[in-house]
């Protein structure tokens, strides 16, 4: 296994506010594409966002809807072919990801940017032990020894407060529950304290009461190592728990970006509108669920003009033809409403009335 | 009321066990017939007593040895009335699935009776029991791995026919079949094609098809949408509302989801480790917990309103669910809970009235399995 040389740190130093240029980690008009036998499947199609340190942004979508592949695309890890990257720009600290050779984006994963997988009992390797898996870290990134590794894992285990974590390191991801390996994921997201995190569905498989105690844990973490995170779900509920600011994406578009409580107020956008409408509630019992028509499009043939419009209630011959741009949503009078953008024709029509 | 399970740990306490008419029946055509008998709305559909399942845990490969045994369901007591909704929550692990397939008659009881229509029919067998599970049916989780990918959305609707021929006619059968597809909102012209030629939500459709197409009485969802994405959820939620106006159904309705059984049910029970902790009304289960895991459960949901956060006051229960094949002594919540004394090690609290609520009216007074059940609610902001 190459060691990766830690002295010459690529991008920007981590302490280095400085020199920031720009927010930590900015995607611009990403666009990404799979070459299927069936034809071109556009996954992403331009898609911004940005996360400052110490920021918390909840990607929000169905199955589908590109979340996850914008994900892969920052941490790098989609597979070309058959993904391909036409256009757009993934910038950290300033400087283009897209732009940087194998060897500088391997630098940076894991050690600055360190994702958590959603299926923990998939995404460790079952033949190692955790702490062999987790000390691959040092090894790998820092070059420590295998004891040494071995000392930190332990230290990490502790960290997310897994019990007896001396006694456990030498335990099989099998041994442990589902809880416990997600912290594990956790953990291993951490080891080298990175600028960013992207967690994907972190805890869609678990348990509601174990959910809460990833969810804690994690917001816990965040808050010391005052680190950027990316998280992506379908869950309302627990974006409404963590978030800071909330992009929605539907047919590898954002659709809606607002800070989180802006968004649950008052939705620009239909889609958003239709989601919030359409879960049950656990503190309120109402009648018949809103129910949005119809089903998430196609990627192979997304509908022309706005990708959501065969579902929407408002959809007018102008949805069918045009595609509506992200732009900015005002108040009534004009007054600009910081963090928010909508891209629908009818979007004033929508949160004004 | 006889002890079903080890001496000196008593059983839930249950509700109008006398109240069970066991229709003892003569002979199997008797039985098949009585089985016909209609059910008056808000009259005990199914009644289930004591109910037990250990799988057991051997060793040594030639000779097996039980060396012990999970209990994934011990002594769980409740009853299903004709036209309503009861939901059944908890984690995993504790049990629920393992219910339904008791329910079913999937898998044979350890102990304990499942009351249908008075019938025991844990005990039946042959016709008698072919008899019964036309009128118990099955929708299940996975819309992607129950549907067999080799048969026509035609034929998996219409195999419960082969088995049950007395409900539809051989040439009666594709009429049938497209009238469900009609029912569950498919266009009756897909009855041709594979299953791999629909979406996540439609393929729950055909599920839900196939599980109408014996007129059951009885329907048992266990996770039916927790598969699908949270805009087609709300349609098949609405979908099995309208079915259940519709046909009369009595559905249990098995989640994770503690918003989604809300939504749907009339009732609620919340299981803990092979145990119920807590059964009532939705609004008494919800609005009014009095089971310690009840309320931690229901804090920990998160609900979908940021200005909640500041405000809702979040228990956060340490550690994981303990071994169904050991579980703790006495509570089996007590390793976990914030209030737990030497008596929940020591005494098995009986799922019942608490006393001190026995003589209000208010909603706290329904069944809870806690030596120091109190009020409290979790679920709106303080």
């Amino acid at each position: 296994m190459t060691i990766i040389d830690p002295t010459d740190a690529v991008p920007a130093p981590r302490s280095g506010d400085g020199d920031k240029t720009g927010p930590l980690l900015e995607v611009r008009d990403l666009h990404v594409e799979f070459k299927t036998r069936e034809g071109v499947v556009r996954a992403v199609n331009g898609v911004n966002y940005s996360v400052d340190s110490g920021e918390t942004l909840a990607v929000l979508g169905e199955s589908g809807s590109g979340k996850s592949v914008t994900a892969q695309a920052i941490m790098g890890i989609l597979d070309m072919p058959p993904a391909s990257i036409p256009k757009g720009e993934i910038r950290f600290y300033g400087q283009d990801m897209l732009k940087m050779s194998g060897e500088e984006r391997r630098k940076l994963r894991g050690a600055r940017i360190a994702m958590i997988f959603q299926d923990a009992l998939s995404s460790l390797n079952p033949v190692l032990s955790v702490g062999f898996q987790l000390g691959e870290m040092f090894r790998v990134h820092q070059g420590l020894s295998r004891k040494e590794a071995k000392a930190k894992a332990i230290e990490l285990m502790d960290r997310v407060k897994i019990p007896a974590a001396a006694a456990r390191v030498n335990d099989y991801p099998h041994q442990f529950s589902g809880g416990m390996r997600q912290r594990i994921m956790i953990a291993m997201a951490l080891a080298l304290e990175p600028d960013l995190i992207i967690a994907d569905e972190p805890t869609t498989a678990l348990d509601v009461t174990v959910q809460a105690q990833v969810m804690d844990l994690l917001a816990e973490l965040q808050r010391e190592y005052r680190m950027g995170l990316i998280l992506i779900t379908h869950d309302l509920g627990v974006v409404a728990d963590v978030a800071d600011k909330i992009a929605v994406m539907y047919a590898g578009r954002i659709v809606e970006t607002a800070p989180v409580h802006e968004l649950y107020k008052r939705p620009a956008h239909p889609y958003t509108r239709g989601l919030l409408d359409s879960i049950p509630r656990l503190d309120l019992k109402g009648q018949d669920l809103y129910a949005i028509k119809g089903l998430p499009p196609n990627l192979l043939k997304v509908p022309s003009g706005c990708a959501f419009n065969p579902r929407c209630e408002r959809a007018q011959d102008i949805c069918r033809t045009d595609l509506p741009p992200l732009v900015p949503v005002t108040e009534r009078d004009g007054t600009e409403l910081p963090g928010r953008a909508s891209a629908c024709h009818f979007w004033k029509e929508t949160i004004h009335g | 009321m006889a002890d079903t399970t080890k001496a000196g740990e008593p059983t839930d306490a249950t509700p109008n066990v006398s109240g069970v008419q066991v229709v003892e029946a003569e002979s199997e055509e008797q039985a098949v017939a009585a089985l016909d008998e209609p059910v008056e709305r808000g009259e005990p559909i199914l009644q289930v007593r004591n109910l037990v399942k250990h799988f057991p845990l051997t060793q040594g490969i030639l000779i097996k040895r039980q060396v012990g045994a999970v209990k994934a369901v011990d002594g769980i007591s409740f009853d299903l009335y004709q036209g309503e909704t009861l939901g059944i929550v908890g984690e995993s692990g504790c049990g629920k699935s393992t219910v339904a397939k008791l329910l079913m008659n999937l898998e044979r009881a350890t102990a304990g009776e499942i009351f249908y229509k008075g019938q025991d029919i844990t005990k039946l067998s042959g016709r008698a029991l072919k008899a019964v599970r036309r009128n118990i049916q099955m929708i299940f989780q996975d819309p992607y791995t129950s549907l067999n990918p080799r048969m026509t959305v035609g034929d998996i609707i219409g195999e419960p026919f082969d088995i049950h021929p007395e409900v539809a006619p051989k040439g009666d059968r594709r009429r049938r079949v497209q009238e469900l597809l009609d029912v569950v909102g498919l266009n009756p012209e897909y009855i041709n094609r594979y299953p791999h030629q629909f979406s996540g939500g439609q393929r729950q459709r055909i599920g839900i098809a196939r599980g109408l197409a014996l007129n059951p009485e009885v329907i048992i969802c266990d996770e039916p949408v927790s598969a699908l994405d949270v805009s087609v959820q709300a349609q098949v939620i609405n979908l099995m509302e309208r079915l259940q106006d519709e046909f009369n159904l009595s559905y249990i309705f098995i989640a994770h989801d503690l918003s989604i059984v809300r939504h749907i049910s009339d009732r609620v029970g919340v299981m803990y480790l092979g145990r119920m902790a807590e059964i009532g009304t939705d609004e008494q289960i919800y609005e009014h917990p009095t089971h310690p895991y009840t309320q931690a459960l229901l804090s920990a949901v998160p609900v979908p309103d940021p200005d909640a956060r500041e405000h809702r006051e979040r228990i956060i229960l340490t550690g994981d669910v303990p071994s169904p094949a050991n579980p703790p002594s006495g509570c089996r919540f007590r390793t976990r809970c914030w209030k737990a004394q030497d008596k929940c090690a020591e005494e098995t609290p009986l799922l019942a009235i608490p006393e001190r609520f026995k003589s209000s009216d208010s909603p706290a007074a329904h069944e809870s399995a806690c030596h120091f059940a109190e009020e409290k609610d979790v679920v709106h902001a303080a």
